[in-house]
């Protein structure tokens, strides 16, 4: 590996301090499972590396108040897939958990990594968007909150600043008529990357849809949300025929590439199938409730 | 680029060990501790070779920094069976599971944190658990088929 520096803050002002310093030089490491290969095969060639791992407060996973969620950026997949809070609320986020890598990977791997590195098929990218989920972000002017929509600037690339630290992601409670579901794509079982990713979330209002969020990974350079096939399902009671339209324009909202994982064609076909699978589960979930929640 | 002191615990002993920013766990285990059953496979986190526990849960020690595992509790394969065989070391003699050897160490921390999370893991729990390691070999029913009878070993220990 090329040789690096490494920071070792124990607080968030530490670590702050650090980035005000060498934020231009630096990158930040939490479970490094994204960064460490990245190291090693000189995709990056940071001077100093700074470790999150000493820092407690990031690691929190709490619900906020009675409403919603708080997950700290150094969350492991692993410990949003065991999470029984997070499996019976959020189901498509605890799914997306379980997906990544393998369990030596998810016991490392964190849900600020997953989206801060900022692949197109970051598996709880979905998930997050598709729960209306914002992120916190600290820096020398104090915190901001951004909704993660607009978190994503392009592949590999977000609104972070090098100054700046992402703290947590605040989750808002999905209400006791939700349900939602995470569903990829890939070759494999274990230890693969999505050929394409999607993550739906319903609310149920007097036995209609009242509100739809439809999110795609691996379509295009940022995951995204499918806004026209959201809007088709708001307000109408739901049939397989409304379910089967949504599916058929979620594809309009993916950009997909050939690449060696799919072609484009075939990606937009596993939209549409993803699409119609996840939205089915979802409002199966919605219609069974939960009364905790 | 001056080393610095990795204070942790490995296999249940106390370690202070200069390493480099830049060295992974695996690398301080195997060059300045002499551990060397963890392997270094893909290096990349996608076979295994490379599993320990830190903290009691495996992970991919070729991905981890060595000074990521300051002040925490780190075991390998060395550290398995504290003496004699572990009985799914054991296991795996009896059952020739070994063929050219390279993923094994992985291997059994893997079944070991399995049997950690569930004495009587069934067939498929097994499968899920080692999914995370990879045997050229192709060895895995035996080693399914060890993993599951030194379950059964461990618990009848307790039981008597």
């Amino acid at each position: 590996m090329r040789r690096f520096e490494l920071s070792l803050p124990r607080s968030i002002d530490d670590c702050l301090a650090i980035l005000a310093e060498h934020g231009g030089d630096a990158k930040v490491v939490a479970g490094g499972t994204d960064l460490l290969p990245q190291l090693k095969n000189g995709v990056v060639k940071p001077p100093r590396v700074v470790d999150l791992s000493g820092i407690p407060a990031l690691r929190r996973l709490e619900r906020a108040n009675g409403d919603g969620l708080r997950i700290g950026a150094a969350v492991t997949a692993r410990a949003i897939e065991r999470d029984a809070h997070v499996q019976s609320v959020y189901p498509a986020l605890a799914e997306s958990g379980a997906l990544i890598g393998s369990l030596q990977v998810r016991n490392l791997a964190t849900v600020g990594g997953n989206l801060c590195n900022a692949a197109p098929s970051a598996d709880m990218a979905p998930p997050l968007l598709a729960l209306d989920a914002d992120a916190l972000i600290v820096g020398p002017g104090g915190q901001r909150r951004v909704p993660l929509a607009a978190f994503f600037v392009d592949v590999r690339r977000t609104v972070l600043a090098p100054d700046e630290l992402l703290l947590e992601f605040a989750v808002p409670a999905p209400g006791p008529r939700s349900g939602g579901q995470y569903l990829r794509h890939t070759p494999r079982r274990e230890l693969d990357i999505a050929v394409v990713g999607v993550a739906s979330q319903i609310v149920l209002t007097d036995g209609v849809c009242g509100k739809a969020r439809i999110a795609l990974a691996s379509v295009a350079p940022t995951p995204v949300r499918a806004l026209a096939a959201e809007a088709v399902l708001v307000g109408q009671p739901i049939t397989p025929a409304l379910i089967e339209r949504a599916a058929e324009l979620a594809v309009e909202s993916a950009r997909p590439i050939s690449d060696q994982r799919g072609s484009a064609e075939f990606r937009r076909h596993l939209v549409r199938v993803l699409t119609r699978r996840t939205l089915t589960t979802a409002f199966d979930r919605a219609r069974a409730g939960r009364p905790e929640a | 680029m001056p080393r610095q002191i990795l204070r942790c615990t490995v296999n249940d002993e106390a370690v202070e060990v200069l390493v480099q920013p830049y060295q992974t766990l695996l690398d301080a285990l195997r060059e300045d501790l002499g551990l060397t059953g963890p392997k270094e496979g893909c290096g990349t986190g996608d076979c295994g070779a490379c599993t320990v526990h830190l903290d009691g849960e495996p992970v991919a020690s070729c991905l981890v920094l060595a000074l990521q595992a300051r002040d925490h509790d780190v075991r390998t394969i060395e550290g398995l069976g504290q003496g004699a065989l572990h009985p799914l070391q054991d296991a795996f003699v009896r059952h020739g599971v070994p063929q050219c050897g390279f993923c094994i160490p992985g291997v059994l921390m893997a079944a070991a944190a399995v049997l950690n999370q569930k004495a009587r893991p069934t067939e498929e729990e097994i499968r899920y658990g080692i999914a995370g390691n990879l045997c050229r070999c192709t060895g895995y029913t035996k080693m399914v088929a060890a993993i599951s009878e030194a379950a059964a070993s461990m618990q009848e220990g307790t039981l008597r």
